[in-house]
């Protein structure tokens, strides 16, 4: 396979002015990932500042009222900042100073990644400008001033749908403004080459932990693991140790909003058709002459109208496999995984916990699945309150 | 061949640009017969795209304005077909890359050379990644203008040698927009095409006054203006053809 592709996805489709920048970050990055230092001090900060490893948590009351399959939980929402999202920043932050670059651009959608690069921004003594749908400014607010209390400007881009892929389009059109002293820090397995190769060797300490954990606690591989999509972050991170091992099954699951068959979702792979967009060749939810489409879920995470060239490959060779889940079935897992473990999740996990529900029932009680619990819930309860009714505002 | 080395034939080009379909097909034609009569060497006709990651506020709006107004590829080589009825001035599009790919490589250039449309510009389409568009481009005898930026450096001569139509110079670091002051190393930039490269340069990105427009065809083939005439566009809407001309013979002028 050439360099930045994933079978015919991938590649480096961006504006002139950026060429320069990506391929120094690129001859960066593959300097710095053998280097020792640079994985010394990574680890460093991954396990003393960011709390890995992270739990492998055997979920026992949801396994015995599926009755099927043992459940553990993968859990990155016990991270610091609370999701999967700091794996990577503190990665890219560290390659950014190592770089001698002074400030770090970012896009955002739940406010996941964007408090993340923040914090990772405010450790490193780096500038931090995040750019945010107004959209999700307002659906995330409390992540708004999270992400300001820790230093970073915010801006709420109102532009196009004033959601995730516009923010993507802000931080590119701030990035080619300004290249000589920022690095555009990418939240997940997307862009240009080597965007999705370097999101995704920070995120794989994921499926390299959770390996480990699942032999030591039973064994043996497990039938299936999990995760939520929208880019494919955590997912990637979920899948990667475990794509060699052709007895785990892979299964993504991506935001079918109010249903894969109306107009308000986010399945890509469920209605996207092949595209160029945000710098790579993948699968794109968008009309017949090419423009991009508004997507819909009720995930800030997960509303993407795309997903990362290394997932739409993975599809094509039949190797993973993703399923669309609905609004409803999300918030329904999100309320019983609160019920039934103590876990507030945040809602896009729960897309990932509510494919668990109808899988687990399916298989034997001697195999075991991981679910990637990608982030924690807080951010979510307002929403969801909204959702069944319940007035509260942040 | 296409038509497009006429247009630096007569001197230095002045090279504008408006959003097709803002505010509706028969306006951008009126609009572009306007550009034509001031005397106007290259015509640039933006097809709209949903998310324009190159262009500024003024651009981007006048994407959405003319995707609102129901624009598609289809009815834009319509409009070039035409145009062709009336004029002979060179016509390139300017979109992105997606919507040239859904359409299918081979029947967008084909449709191009049908319609009469000399050229194509694709900001998010770099150097590493044109080998296939610009061969089949090249199969229907159109032109894929390449670009080259503040930050191209050593990128320049390998851009400049096989460039096709002519070289797009970007003025300025960020993207499409008026500015009221260019710091870039132009002419250094445009030694090293003169040195690698047979076709004209013409530079775009921020030039608005004449007095910009004059500074910079001292040194450039070719001067490219895009945001200050869909400004015009945007502010006077249906009745922008006057306005335009004005504008256009000015800058014009303003190279002679």
């Amino acid at each position: 396979m050439d360099k930045g592709r994933y079978g015919v996805h991938g590649g480096q489709y961006i504006p002139e002015t950026l060429m320069n920048e990506i391929i120094h970050l690129d001859e960066s990055y593959e300097y710095y990932k053998n280097d020792p230092q640079f994985n010394g001090e990574l680890r460093d900060l991954l396990n003393h500042y960011a709390g890995r490893p992270s739990l492998l948590y055997y979920a026992q009351k949801m396994t015995e009222d599926l009755g099927g399959a043992k459940i553990y939980l993968k859990r990155e929402d016990l991270n610091h900042t609370g999701s999967h999202k700091i794996n990577n920043v503190l990665g890219q932050a560290l390659l950014a100073k190592k770089m001698g670059k002074t400030r770090i651009i970012a896009e955002t959608g739940a406010g996941q990644h964007g408090v993340a690069a923040a914090t990772a921004a405010a450790l490193l003594d780096l500038e931090c400008e995040i750019f945010m749908g107004k959209e999700d400014t307002d659906r995330q607010a409390l992540n708004v001033y999270r992400m300001e209390l820790l230093g970073a400007k915010v801006h709420a881009v109102t532009s196009g749908t004033q959601t995730l892929k516009d923010a993507v389009n802000e931080t590119m059109r701030e990035w080619t403004a300004r290249v000589d002293d920022t690095l555009y820090v990418l939240g997940s397995v997307m862009g240009p080459h080597p965007f999705p190769m370097i999101v995704r060797d920070f995120q794989s300490v994921i499926s390299r932990e959770a390996r480990e954990q699942i032999l030591k606690a039973e064994g043996k591989l497990p039938a299936a693991v999990i995760a939520c999509v929208g880019g494919g972050s955590n997912a990637i991170g979920m899948f990667y140790h475990f794509i060699d091992d052709k007895e785990v099954k892979l299964i993504g699951c991506e935001a079918a909003g109010l249903g894969a068959d109306t107009d308000k979702n986010a399945a890509t792979i469920a209605n996207g058709t092949p595209g160029i967009f945000h710098g790579m060749r993948s699968y794109f939810c968008q009309d017949e002459y090419g423009q991009i489409a508004p997507v819909y879920s009720i995930s800030a995470g997960l509303d993407y109208p795309g997903i990362g060239p290394e997932h739409a490959y993975l599809h094509d060779t039949g190797r993973a496999q993703y399923i669309p889940v609905t609004d409803e079935e999300a918030v329904d897992a999100f309320e019983y995984l609160a019920r039934t473990e103590g876990i507030i999740c945040a809602v896009e996990s729960a897309h990932a916990v509510a494919h668990v529900r109808k899988l687990a029932p399916k298989l034997d009680k001697n195999q075991s699945l991981i679910v990637c619990l990608s982030g924690r819930g807080d951010k979510d309860v307002a929403a969801i309150a909204r959702y069944r009714g319940v007035n509260i505002y942040e | 061949m296409s038509r497009i080395h006429t247009a630096f034939e007569h001197g230095k080009a002045f090279i504008g640009f408006v959003t097709g379909g803002d505010p509706s097909i028969e306006k951008s034609e009126e609009f572009i017969l306007s550009m034509i009569k001031a005397g106007v060497d290259l015509v640039e006709i933006g097809i709209p795209f949903s998310d324009p990651i190159a262009e500024g506020p003024v651009i981007q709006e006048a994407n959405l304005r003319a995707l609102a107004a129901g624009t598609t590829v289809d009815k834009l080589f319509e409009l070039v077909a035409s145009l062709r009825k009336k004029t002979q001035v060179p016509i390139v599009f300017l979109t992105y890359l997606n919507p040239v790919f859904k359409y299918g490589y081979e029947g967008f250039f084909r449709r191009c050379r049908e319609s009469g449309a000399d050229g194509i510009i694709i900001p998010d389409l770099p150097f590493e990644e044109k080998d296939d568009v610009a061969r089949i481009a090249q199969s229907f005898d159109v032109d894929l203008i390449s670009l080259i930026a503040p930050t191209s450096e050593a990128r320049i001569q390998k851009i400049a040698d096989g460039a096709a139509g002519f070289l797009y110079v970007v003025s300025s670091m960020g993207v499409t927009g008026m500015r009221s002051e260019i710091k870039t190393d132009l002419a250094s930039i445009i030694e090293v095409v003169r040195g690698s490269s047979k076709v004209p340069a013409a530079v775009g990105f921020g030039i608005s006054t004449p007095k910009q427009a004059a500074e910079i065809s001292r040194i450039a083939d070719g001067v490219i203006v895009g945001s200050a005439i869909v400004k015009l566009c945007q502010q006077h809407g249906e009745h922008a053809a006057g306005p335009i001309y004005d504008y256009v013979k000015s800058m014009k002028e303003a190279i002679q």
